[in-house]
């Protein structure tokens, strides 16, 4: 097995993210590691988040094109099931109930199945495909985002005074296993378990490592640091956990001060690799946390033919008209005893550039405005580009 | 042609990656692997952009002097109208999901055709030209230069897509391949890149009247010719109105239904249907295409294509619009036509004159599927049919694609099927290959060109692999089916993988079991085939009408 250049290159500079809080803080720049880092990455993070939202919010959609996974709602005798109404929405509601269960339940990631190529050997072809379903990256992800969610609700505790009692509720819960004091808290162990589990498959499955990139590794190296940062400051080499809170509080309140006590160098390395990830998640990949609202294939129902939905910058297209095909073929169809809108003797009479005036005005007449005309432009957007080599 | 291997060799594949890195390979433009250079005549048909002599083997694929700027600001006009584009190149974190869902990843095992990795050839320059970690990292932040090169990639694998959707359903994001497949497309044909086989039915359709390029009195031609085949099979001519104006309904299908067996049994199916039922209703000659291929090279063109069904709806003064069996046609219509040609306030609100149901679902773009207006005759008792004229079929179904996961018309032609055949003569396929998971035939969305076929059969080995499998188990012998491409592309394929397996479309399937007052025995189907239990009499008939 051969580790790339894109594993390589964010393992390292992970493990420079590790360094530069030691020499920091080693040199006395509490300050900057402790106060003004942290509400920079904050500040990059809401920003950048909206700005990237904006940015999607502002721009069209031109069609409504879900992706439908059940039986359309038509005839009225037709019955639907729960299944079909929350995989082929209708209504509102209905789109409603999907995207609940694509952003709490991974819905799409469930229905994965795996395919194989098995030996057949009663078939001409020898093989045959057969699919098994298929949900360790389900449950991989599941378990990810979850134990993430819950690992980032037990931090409120550090800027909370006094700390909301769902917070001590999910601390309680989390810490059911007293197996060590202090108490374990399953969430950690399960976000490194499934983290492996992403960065092995990302290594061992010839398929996924063959389109990884950089930025694909990289925040599964940044989150197992900063997992095993936080472990090892509760287990291992522990802090003065008043001071922390001091400090934490301090920010959350924006009177932020660095306490008198010594935190250990582990807790800022723990807060800069929490900061610049922050910091680092609107611009990547990361930024599906607010997409996955966006995605006009879930997020939409499947009612076109019933509801109109209108295109923006919908625009006139070059198209024909019945008369085009009568002028072309008016002897042909008589012949063949088609009705005709202007009769072989007329049309002679009327001649080619009336005919061509008349095809206009019928045109006019049939096609919608913003549907088409005979003299529309095709592809407008570069039609200037095409003009200039024409022009040279 | 190229060689064909045998079904042995072809299914084997190996699902592994080469060691090289993907950016480094390029495709080899040989012969079957690719669909052919558009001819310039078809391009000047339709006004669109430079229209020329190329060949997809030459190294010189004469790019007019500014492509790269055409494409550049194409693409960057494409991210600021298309949320969907836009949004497909920043989420998506390469889970890997769709990997093993494509057909042609599953039939052919190049790594280029995995969903997630198709996307990353379009991924790859919006990162260079629109983000800044590609602009400074390159090709670290996975970003790459346009080349030509590049281009002919996109050539290679957006032609070897097929816009079926099927990993948009397994997307956690509902990240849409085919969206951006399309959107990839217009950006190469509006540098002058297009293939044969979709541009010459588009100039056909949109010059002529329909992909075949049937002028109209040929169309008509070809509909009398049917009539007269029904007559012969069941005593009773269907009447062909064609272009009349002032009536109820404009039915418009698919050319593919009239042009090449098996669809004309199908669109025999529908003119013996509408026959026995004495609809008011009227073809045209003008909106003689229900398909658009248009919607294979760019959302302009397909508009284009498309604008047809309310013109010609307007002109010839009906109140709403049927739809034969399609699979494209139908995303179109239930997607894109109202937003696209709208509103159709001209038109009335469907109902079936037959049972008086409202098609409600229907009421803005005011066009209802054939099967939707069927299984609704058959639910309220309105068809005499005898089922077991379809003894000699053993069938599956096949969900198209379009249909499936663009509109979610799945439980309608089952409810038709089931009511035309003998019970015990339907069979579903593995449920992991139909419905939502359908496979496509591997020859949609414009590939049915000949010069393809290696690619096809290879595409659609997924599909044969689970018709082998009800095949070998059932006994199934007929495949049926909702969409003229699948009806035009499965023959061969079948022939390929799992030879003796024979296509039907639905309402050919309805024709057979028709029974008509005052209509002769019936000892044959509509291809003639003797049905069961009247082989005497059948041959007998053949040797006095043949």
């Amino acid at each position: 097995m051969s580790f790339n250049l894109a594993w390589y290159c964010s393992f390292f500079l992970v493990l420079v993210l590790i360094f530069v809080p030691i020499i920091g803080v080693t040199a006395g720049l509490e300050v900057v590691f402790g106060i003004i880092i942290p509400y920079l990455a904050i500040l990059i993070f809401f920003v950048g988040m909206v700005y990237k939202v904006v940015i999607w919010a502002r721009t069209p959609v031109p069609f409504r094109i879900p992706t439908t996974c059940g039986q359309q709602k038509s005839l009225p005798w037709l019955k639907r099931t729960l299944r079909d109404r929350l995989e082929n929405p209708f209504t509102t509601w209905e789109v409603i109930g999907r995207m609940i269960l694509e952003v709490f339940f991974f819905r799409s990631l469930f229905r994965n199945i795996k395919a194989q190529l098995r030996d057949e050997p009663s078939y001409p072809e020898k093989k045959r495909l057969v699919y098994w379903s298929s949900k360790w990256l389900w449950l991989g992800a599941i378990a990810f985002h979850y134990s993430f969610l819950v690992i980032l609700i037990r931090h409120l505790w550090l800027f909370t005074e006094p700390v909301p009692s769902f917070v001590r509720l999910v601390e309680h819960i989390d810490s059911f296993f007293q197996l060590y004091v202090p108490a374990v808290y399953i969430s950690g162990i399960v976000l490194i378990v499934a983290l492996t589990y992403l960065l092995l498959r990302r290594i061992f499955d010839p398929k996924l490592r063959y389109i990884s990139l950089f930025s694909d590794y990289l925040p599964l190296f940044w989150l197992l640091a900063i997992g095993i940062s936080g472990i090892l400051m509760r287990y291992f080499f522990k802090v003065d956990m008043t001071a922390v809170k001091e400090l934490t509080l301090g920010l959350a309140s924006l009177h932020p001060h660095i306490p008198k006590e010594h935190i250990g160098v582990i807790f800022y390395v723990h807060l800069f690799l929490v900061s610049s990830f922050f910091a680092y998640f609107p611009f990547t990949k990361l930024a599906h946390m607010a997409g996955i609202f966006m995605s006009m294939t879930r997020n939409l129902a499947n009612n076109n033919r019933a509801v109109r939905h209108v295109n923006p910058w919908n625009y006139p297209v070059r198209v024909k008209t019945y008369l085009d095909q009568e002028n072309d073929w008016r002897e042909d169809m008589a012949k063949f005893g088609l009705p005709l809108e202007i009769s072989v003797e007329e049309a002679k009479k009327l001649g080619k550039e009336k005919l061509e005036e008349l095809a206009d005005e019928e045109a006019a007449r049939l096609y919608n405005k913003l549907s088409g005309n005979r003299h529309a432009p095709v592809f407008p957007e570069t039609e200037f580009l095409r003009k200039q080599i024409k022009e040279e | 042609m190229a060689a064909i291997p045998k079904p042995e060799e072809l299914a084997n594949i190996s699902f592994r990656p080469p060691g090289r890195k993907w950016m480094d390979t390029k495709p080899e433009f040989k012969e079957g692997t690719h669909c052919h250079a558009a001819a310039p005549k078809w391009l000047e048909w339709l006004d669109y952009p430079f229209p020329r002599s190329w060949s997809t083997y030459d190294e010189d694929w004469k790019l007019p002097k500014n492509w790269k700027e055409i494409f550049l600001v194409g693409f960057n006009d494409r991210l600021n109208k298309y949320r969907s584009l836009r949004l497909f190149m920043d989420i998506c974190v390469r889970c890997g999901a769709c990997a093993d869902k494509c057909q042609f990843f599953l039939g052919t095992g190049d790594p280029k055709n995995m969903p997630v990795l198709r996307a990353e050839l379009m991924r790859s320059l919006y990162r260079r030209y629109h983000t800044t970690a590609g602009k400074i990292l390159g090709r670290l932040a996975g970003a790459r230069e346009l080349t030509e090169d590049v281009v002919k990639e996109l050539y290679y694998y957006l032609y070897q897509c097929s816009e079926c959707r099927r990993c948009s359903a397994f997307c956690p994001y509902g990240i849409d391949m085919a969206d951006i497949t399309i959107l990839g497309r217009e950006l190469l044909s509006s540098i002058g890149l297009g293939i044969e086989w979709a541009m010459a039915s588009v100039g056909s359709c949109f010059k002529i009247g329909s992909h075949i390029g049937s002028p109209p009195h040929a169309f008509k031609d070809m509909l009398e010719f049917f009539a007269d085949e029904c007559e012969v099979v069941t005593g009773i001519r269907p009447r062909v109105p064609v272009n009349e104006k002032g009536h109820e309904i404009l039915f418009i299908m698919p050319s593919g239904d009239y042009f090449a067996d098996p669809g004309t049994f199908n669109c025999m199916g529908y003119l013996l249907l509408f026959e026995y039922l004495d609809l008011d209703y009227t073809i045209s000659t003008f909106a003689a295409e229900g398909g658009n291929f248009g919607y294979f090279i760019s959302h302009e063109m397909g508009k284009r294509l498309n604008a047809k069904f309310y013109a010609e709806a307007k002109r010839l003064g009906v109140k709403w619009i049927l739809g034969g069996e399609c699979g494209h046609m139908w995303r179109v219509i239930n997607q894109y036509m109202d937003t696209w040609n709208g509103p159709a306030d001209f038109l009335e609100e469907p109902v079936s004159p037959i049972t008086g149901t409202k098609f409600e679902n229907a009421k803005s773009t005011k066009m209802v599927h054939i099967c939707e207006f069927t299984a609704d005759l058959i639910k309220h008792g309105k068809l005499n049919l005898d089922p077991s004229r379809n003894a000699h079929i053993v069938l599956t179904f096949h969900d198209s694609c379009n249909p499936a996961r663009a509109m979610g018309l799945l439980e309608e032609p089952r409810y038709i099927i089931k009511n035309v055949l003998p019970p015990g003569h339907f069979y579903e396929m593995p449920e992991n290959t139909i419905r939502e998971k359908n496979f496509c035939c591997g020859s949609g969305s414009g590939f049915n060109a000949d010069e393809y076929l290696p690619i096809r059969l290879r595409g659609g080995f997924p599909r044969a692999s689970a018709v082998r499998y009800v095949h070998e188990k059932y006994g199934v012998n007929h495949v049926g089916m909702i969409c003229a491409i699948d009806r035009a592309v499965f023959p061969p394929l079948m022939d390929y993988w799992v030879p003796g397996v024979d296509i039907t479309g639905i309402h050919e399937l309805v024709g057979n079991a028709l029974v008509f007052p005052g209509e002769r025995e019936r000892v044959v189907d509509l291809r003639k085939r003797p049905l069961k239990g009247k082989e005497k009499e059948a041959e007998k008939f053949l040797e006095e009408v043949m």
